[in-house]
């Protein structure tokens, strides 16, 4: 896999159809990195395996990234989801980014919004089983023993914001956990001022996170941080019927107002 | 018993408020414990961190000068939360002040020379402290030219204490306002400060030029000077930075390796080109 | 003074916890939790992880809190009282446990800190800490301690340090007045050494990778080199997890906490990774991308640092490396910087 991705970038460097190229690298002790390749030559590094499962689209919009040229990207299920929901939030235009994507051991390319959407449209999207077994267990918890939990795992957090940075939807680049007129929530990593963030950054992803699970996977303290968002797919999907970064073009839920929008979850 | 928190501001009480311009007020603060007032000192230059208690601390320079004793004041466009907070404060309010922080303007070797001040916008507050400093004793300097500018009329800072520079015999003040930023009433000068300064051909003979302002108005200022022959030497300014600490630890206001509130505030020209472009 | 050289039984180590716990009751160890290895109070020897490189976060923590206190006061209109936390009543604290890497890194924090304006929390904090560190017999990967002038066997920092030798014995090293009077704690379960013991055998081999001072010289020439900067830290997604497991970033944030009665301002821990942190009122920003942060965190350690308070800012612990979400792996960085 990693030799037909490694000739597909150097084609389409050499053919200026791209400027970079953000992909799978070979890191430290077997761990995957993000590589930006600006030279076929470079691209010999590229690798592609059945642990690069990590969603890049948080780098597209990053000034550096974007200052190289047209970006090309090495792009999962969810890299591509990102890309859907970050073009419905008007962060990215179509044919503006080329993704490469596997689809049944072919790899294809496109920067096309609507040749994504259908490949996206054809894919399953289920959480794991091994994501599903936990909120199963956080669902059939007491609402004390929840809160336990959480508060247990928020005790944890030492607020460096790795989640926020890993995660292709928090692109504000004022942050509300920065926001100080008026201070929304404490700065300082005490148990309110970490329960009050993940709080607030549950809320701004809900319906618009797209499941990659990136918040969790870089928490420096390993906590399920992803818990909280998943948590909030299901009720928008069944409220709303909205999932999030399947369509370049869809409206945002939680600002839409349909008459037929059911109230029965409005205490 | 001397205090060992350096976090610990001084307890001070407002005692004077003067609106300057829209968004701009002056503070005078007093001390509350006399024991304190005593203490202080401090030398033009130096800035502080003022806080609002539940808020916050900002930082400004120290806007009177050192030659007049027992109080304070300082001068600040209402941006942030602790500013925001600090304009609603009245006389009589108490608030917080810690400092002295930072070097000061070399104002003994300057004696015997003539003084050029330039100042932009919001930026003659840190020039203020060192004009009345060298004004109250003016015998120490020769000929002393302050060319102050803002946006527009409106905008100026301290215009009691412009009309009192400007009767005074020793002083030549020029003001300017940026074009369109004039009312039909305005007699000084309409231009951006750098024009205006050419215009004037600046003589560099035995002269110190003190230039505060936005970056960009620094930006342009230095190559008149340099233009009319000023050496960088003979150029001071002080730069701002982001503080929190204003004690060299908190680790935010460094250009290079040199802390702005512990090396800084003051520089000279000499001092500024051997810094990377980080302010 | 001169260390004193004793050895001790492996198997007594479970009564020397109970003593000190005894004498010290905020005894901290490394605790295993699920993925993580932290530095907490413990009740006895068995809570103790029995297999850790390091722990997760650095030991900064005990003198260097994440949240300090550093004014309280009350509000009421016109009488506001304000007053300093007592920091005489620190309770004394023992690390026991704690990593060659992580002894030595106070040295930069008592630089930045204590400085020529102490900082009380800090110093008083630091003051009450016993560090009894053990030498490290294997390393990782991430590990390059001996680049940047420590080793795994340092004693820099340590009051006394534990080194694993043969025969289920351990080698003592009593270095400081404070470790000489917690060892007569249990100087019964210390025996003399009769023959020399080899410490450097029985230390984890880390290799030297770069010349520290090459990266120091080259650090500080490359300020304007842009490109290096940027492709070093083009991957970097501008997080603070590397400063905030580091054992010797000090950089914080000031913040008030208030409820109309009563306020408190806060010394936190903040990081020069954030784009926020220079980030001026006016909207201007001196360092307005991420390269140029990444350039002001390694700036910061080998050259500001190098040059004004005479320490390295890096103790070559890797935990940046491992904590960083983008494996930005600082050993290559400064290998790459070393080679220029
Ligand atoms: S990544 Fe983990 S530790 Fe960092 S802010 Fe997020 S939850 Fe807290
Ligand atoms: S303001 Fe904290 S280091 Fe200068």
């Amino acid at each position: 896999m990693s030799d037909i991705l490694i000739n597909k970038v150097k084609q389409l460097l050499s053919d200026k159809a791209i400027d970079i190229f953000i992909g799978h690298g070979e890191g430290t002790g077997g761990r995957i990195r993000p590589i930006f390749v600006r030279t076929p030559e470079d691209a010999e590094q590229l690798i592609f395996n059945e642990n690069c499962k990590q969603s890049w689209a948080n780098y597209l919009l990053k000034p550096e990234v974007k200052a190289a040229g047209k970006i090309g990207m090495m792009a999962t299920k969810h890299a591509l989801r990102a890309m859907m929901q970050l073009a419905s939030e008007f962060q990215i235009k179509d044919n503006e980014v080329l993704a490469l994507y596997w689809d049944n051991n072919e790899l294809k390319s496109s920067a096309d919004f609507k040749e994504i959407e259908a490949y996206l449209a054809s894919q399953n999207h289920d959480i794991l089983p091994h994501e599903q077994e936990m909120i199963d267990k956080l669902n059939a918890m007491t609402t004390q023993e929840r809160w336990d939990f959480w508060q247990k795992e928020y005790e944890k957090c030492i607020k460096c914001y790795a989640c926020r940075s890993a995660c292709p939807m928090c692109y504000c680049h004022h942050c509300a956990a920065e926001g100080n007129q008026p201070q929304w929530i404490p700065v300082a990593s005490h148990q309110l001022g970490n329960m009050d963030w993940h709080l607030m950054r549950a809320m701004h992803l809900s319906g618009r996170c797209i499941n990659c699970g990136a918040c969790a996977k870089v928490c420096p303290m390993h906590i399920p941080l992803n818990l909280l968002t998943y948590n909030l797919i299901t009720p928008i999907q069944q409220e709303f019927g909205a999932i999030a970064g399947m369509k370049h073009d869809a409206t945002y839920a939680l600002s839409t107002f349909k008459t037929e929008d059911k109230e029965n979850f409005i205490l | 018993m001397e205090n060992k928190n350096i976090y610990e501001p001084y307890m001070m009480r407002i005692a004077k408020i003067t609106d300057e311009a829209p968004f701009v007020k002056t503070f005078r603060l007093e001390f509350v414990n006399p024991q304190d007032a005593e203490n202080f000192s401090f030398h033009t230059g130096q800035f502080g961190e003022y806080s609002v208690y539940g808020e916050g601390e900002s930082t400004f320079c120290i806007a009177s000068p050192h030659t007049r004793k027992g109080y304070i004041e300082c001068t600040f466009r209402q941006a942030g939360r602790v500013t925001g907070e600090l304009a609603s404060l009245e006389v009589g309010d108490s608030m917080g002040f810690r400092g002295p922080y930072g070097n000061i303007f070399p104002v003994e070797e300057w004696k015997g020379k003539n003084l050029l001040f330039i100042a932009g916008g919001i930026a003659l507050p840190p020039m203020r402290s060192v004009i009345w400093t060298c004004l109250d004793t003016r015998e120490n300097f020769k000929d002393v030219t302050i060319l102050y500018g803002a946006k527009s009329v409106n905008d100026l800072v301290y215009k009691h204490e412009l009309k009192e520079w400007e009767e005074r015999p020793d002083v030549k003040l020029v003001t300017t306002v940026d074009p369109g930023g004039e009312t039909p009433e305005w007699k000084g000068e309409v231009g951006f400060v750098p024009t205006v300064l050419d215009n004037m051909k600046p003589n560099p003979e035995n002269t110190i030029a003190i230039v505060c302002g936005p970056p960009v108005m620094i930006k342009f200022t230095f190559p008149v000077l340099e233009k009319a022959g000023f050496k960088d030497e003979q150029i001071y300014t002080t730069l701002e930075n982001r503080m929190k600490c204003g004690l060299g630890k908190c680790g935010r206001c460094n250009v290079g390796k040199v802390f702005v509130c512990k090396d800084g505030p003051v520089f000279s020209r000499t001092q500024l080109k051997e810094l990377p472009d980080e302010y | 003074m001169e260390p004193i050289i004793k050895i001790i039984k492996s198997a007594s180590l479970a009564t020397i916890v109970d003593k000190l716990k005894g004498r010290y009751p905020r005894l901290y160890a490394p605790v295993k939790k699920q993925e993580l290895v932290e530095l907490e109070v413990i009740n006895g020897f068995n809570d103790i992880a029995q297999d850790y490189l390091l722990t997760t976060q650095s030991v900064k923590k005990l003198a260097f809190p994440r949240v300090e206190k550093i004014l309280d006061y009350t509000l009421q209109k016109g009488n506001i009282q304000q007053q300093s936390p007592d920091t005489s009543n620190f309770p004394e604290t023992v690390l026991f446990g704690i990593r060659p890497c992580d002894a030595s890194g106070f040295r930069s924090l008592t630089a930045i800190f204590n400085g020529d304006k102490p900082d009380e929390f800090y110093k008083s904090r630091y003051e009450k800490l016993i560090i009894i560190s053990f030498a490290c017999n294997k390393a990782d990967a991430y590990c390059f301690c001996t680049s940047v002038g420590g080793n795994p066997g340092n004693t820099e920092g340590s009051d006394i340090q534990f080194t694993p030798v043969d025969n289920d014995e351990m080698l003592v090293e009593i270095l400081t007045e404070k470790g000489k009077a917690v060892a007569d704690l249990f100087s019964d379960l210390l025996s003399d050494c009769d023959k020399p013991v080899d410490k450097q055998a029985y230390l984890a081999n880390v290799p030297v990778v770069f010349d520290v001072n090459k990266v120091i010289d080259n650090t500080t020439k490359s300020f304007n080199n842009e490109m290096l900067w940027i492709n070093q830290s083009l991957r970097c997604i501008g997080c603070g997890a590397c400063a905030f497991v580091c054992p010797t970033c000090a950089c914080f944030d000031i913040q008030d906490e208030q409820n109309m009665k009563q306020g408190a301002r806060l010394r936190l821990w903040d990081s020069c990774g954030f784009s926020l942190f220079t980030l001026h009122t006016s909207g201007h920003n001196p360092r307005h991308i991420q390269s140029h942060r990444w350039r002001q965190r390694l700036m910061h350690k080998f050259s500001y640092m190098p040059e004004q308070l005479k320490v390295v800012g890096c103790e070559g612990c890797g935990r940046c490396s491992r904590a960083c979400p983008v494996d930005m792996n600082i050993k290559e960085h400064l290998l790459q910087i070393a080679e220029l």
